[in-house]
């Protein structure tokens, strides 16, 4: 289990991160997101033991990060942003070197040195240098050196960047399946990363939380939440006809593909009536399309980048 | 949960040295495949050689023993031993690696010390391969083998303490060229710190006191006593709190850049 509590970290006049709270237990996988500067890999940082916090505290498995780090060390697998590795190593050293920093010997070791290469397909480059490898594998020889040791908590900065669509749902896969019984934080810029992986969504800015529940609970924050979508030939008096009815707050035309949005107030359950207008005014459309809400959307207006919604 | 703490604390010495030797056994190995470490030993035994018989004049003193080679250990470690440490940890920081190693199960003090011992095993093995040397002198004349041993040990001892602030300084920086410089000139402060060129200056300013501190730190004079095979425990205990307040030093750079 990862927790934080009142964390916080100041650079000078700086605050980095404020007052952040965050609790994952086992089973659980938390997606962090927040723009650059956001505040999210100092605190992947903090939690790691690589900074020391301001304020407050973090808890890997019960191990305080500052009283009593190895512990809180040995409990936690950590991909740091970038994933760095040492590039002058082959991909075999490198991981022997941080399974023996990590205490593992012998018949143990090479068993799950076999497990962890199998898991990210690690096979052909075993004995190549690492700086001559692609970017995806680099990343993957990163991500293997923080499962190694089976940890039951685990922190991911970015961990598919980089990595091309297949071996994305790979890793998404593999995410998925270590959920079961682990605390997972996963830091990401991919939105799709969030509905596909996690269970639960946290949003930063400026150092600090701005939103945190299920990916469907900030979904349904979403101005397109329970928006009706679909195909049909564009024209001012559908537009009109739309935005008269009482429930839509607004109706959006994509000016690329013609598909029409149309917009509730919020609360407003509006399918019912676009349809029962549409088939009344005759018109002929594909098929309707009921929206869950856009991530996207959230992410922007909570991290301050699009007006609050009207209605909200 | 508490099975696996309980198999920790067991397990806590066993992993400590795993720790500390991983660190090694990788710092060993990097030297090995990287050039740094061959051309270090090739630069070290072509100067130490030339330098010993040109400017030493080995042959032409017509005494058997090996002051003109140990003479000049100083100035070769000057410029040498900066080259051999600014990596250590400016390295680390520019490729992003620290943030690995520091979140690996490892105590700063472990990783600083494991990342000395390589550096310094390295040294040792450059020096030990001027064993021709001795074995010439030997051959040519009876030297004061005890002597020579003891010159041995100074000149390790000075690589060390050299080592030990080079170190310290990488871990200031993310840019080698500073480590190197920086290191270069604390050394040569140091060195230099019992002679007129840094005594002068201080007591022109009028600071006696702190001219007579330092000329006691200077690197050059506790060298000197042991290299002449005087052994004495003082320049043995200088050296060894030398290396140990440097390497100090950089456990706390590295813990200040942490944000303590």
């Amino acid at each position: 289990m990862i927790e934080t509590t009142h964390l916080g970290k100041r650079y000078g006049t700086l605050q980095a991160v404020d007052d952040l709270n965050l609790r994952v237990a086992a089973g659980q996988v938390l997606g962090l997101l927040g723009p650059n500067g956001a505040g999210k890999s100092t605190s992947m940082r903090i939690i790691a033991g690589y900074l020391l916090p301001s304020s407050g505290s973090a808890h890997v498995c019960g191990h305080d990060v500052v009283r009593d780090p190895l512990a809180a060390r040995r409990a936690l697998g950590y991909l740091p942003e970038g994933a760095p590795s040492y590039g002058e190593m082959k991909v075999r050293e490198f991981l022997l070197f941080v399974a023996r920093v990590r205490g593992k010997g012998g018949i143990a070791r090479s068993r799950r040195m076999d497990e962890i290469i199998a898991l990210l397909q690690l096979e052909p480059v075993l004995e190549r240098t690492i700086e001559t490898l692609s970017k995806g594998f680099r990343r993957r020889v990163c991500l293997a050196q923080a499962l190694l040791h089976d940890p039951p908590a685990l922190i991911l900065d970015e961990p598919t960047d980089g990595l091309d669509p297949n071996q994305q749902s790979e890793v998404h896969a593999l995410i998925r399946d270590m959920a079961r019984d682990r605390a997972i934080i996963l830091c990401t810029h991919a939105l799709n990363e969030v509905s596909t992986v996690c269970n639960r969504v946290a949003i930063l800015a400026d150092g600090r939380l701005r939103a945190q529940g299920t990916p469907a609970e900030l979904e349904a924050q979403s101005r397109y939440h329970g928006a009706v979508s679909f195909h049909a030939p564009a024209s001012a008096l559908l537009r009109e006809l739309l935005a008269r009815l009482p429930e839509v707050d607004e109706v959006e035309i994509d000016s690329a593909d013609g598909r029409v949005t149309v917009l509730p107030r919020a609360g407003a359950h509006i399918l019912g009536e676009v349809q029962r207008m549409l088939d009344a005014q005759g018109i002929k459309v594909d098929e309707l399309q009921l929206e869950r809400g856009r991530l996207d959307e959230v992410f922007r207006r909570i991290t301050g980048h699009v007006a609050p919604a009207k209605a909200a | 949960m508490s099975g696996r703490d309980a198999t920790h604390v067991l397990d806590s010495r066993r992993l400590r040295r795993g720790a500390f030797a991983g660190v090694l056994l990788r710092e060993l190995r990097s030297y090995l495949i990287t050039p740094v470490a061959w051309l270090f030993t090739v630069i070290f035994l072509l100067l130490a050689g030339a330098l010993t018989f040109y400017l030493g004049g080995l042959f032409e003193r017509g005494q058997a023993d090996l002051q003109p080679f140990f003479q000049f250990h100083p100035w070769l470690y000057l410029v040498l031993v900066p080259a051999l440490a600014m990596r250590l940890w400016a390295e680390e920081r520019r490729s992003g690696t620290l943030e690995l190693l520091l979140t690996l199960p490892i105590r700063p003090w472990e990783a600083v010390l494991a990342k000395f011992c390589a550096a310094w095993i390295c040294v040792g093995v450059a020096l030990a391969l001027t064993f021709p040397m001795w074995l010439t002198i030997d051959y040519l004349g009876s030297p004061d083998n005890g002597a020579i041993l003891a010159g041995y040990l100074g000149s390790l001892l000075l690589a060390g303490a050299f080592l030990a602030i080079g170190e310290c300084v990488s871990a200031l920086t993310r840019s080698q060229v500073i480590a190197f410089i920086l290191t270069a000139a604390i050394c040569f402060l140091l060195l230099m710190a019992g002679y007129p060129l840094v005594q002068e200056p201080l007591q022109a300013l009028g600071w006696p006191a702190l001219a007579d501190a330092l000329s006691e730190l200077s690197l050059y004079v506790h060298f000197n006593a042991i290299s002449r095979g005087v052994l004495d425990l003082h320049d043995l205990a200088y050296f060894i709190l030398t290396i140990a307040f440097w390497l100090t030093a950089c456990v706390i750079v590295l813990d200040t850049k942490r944000g303590a």
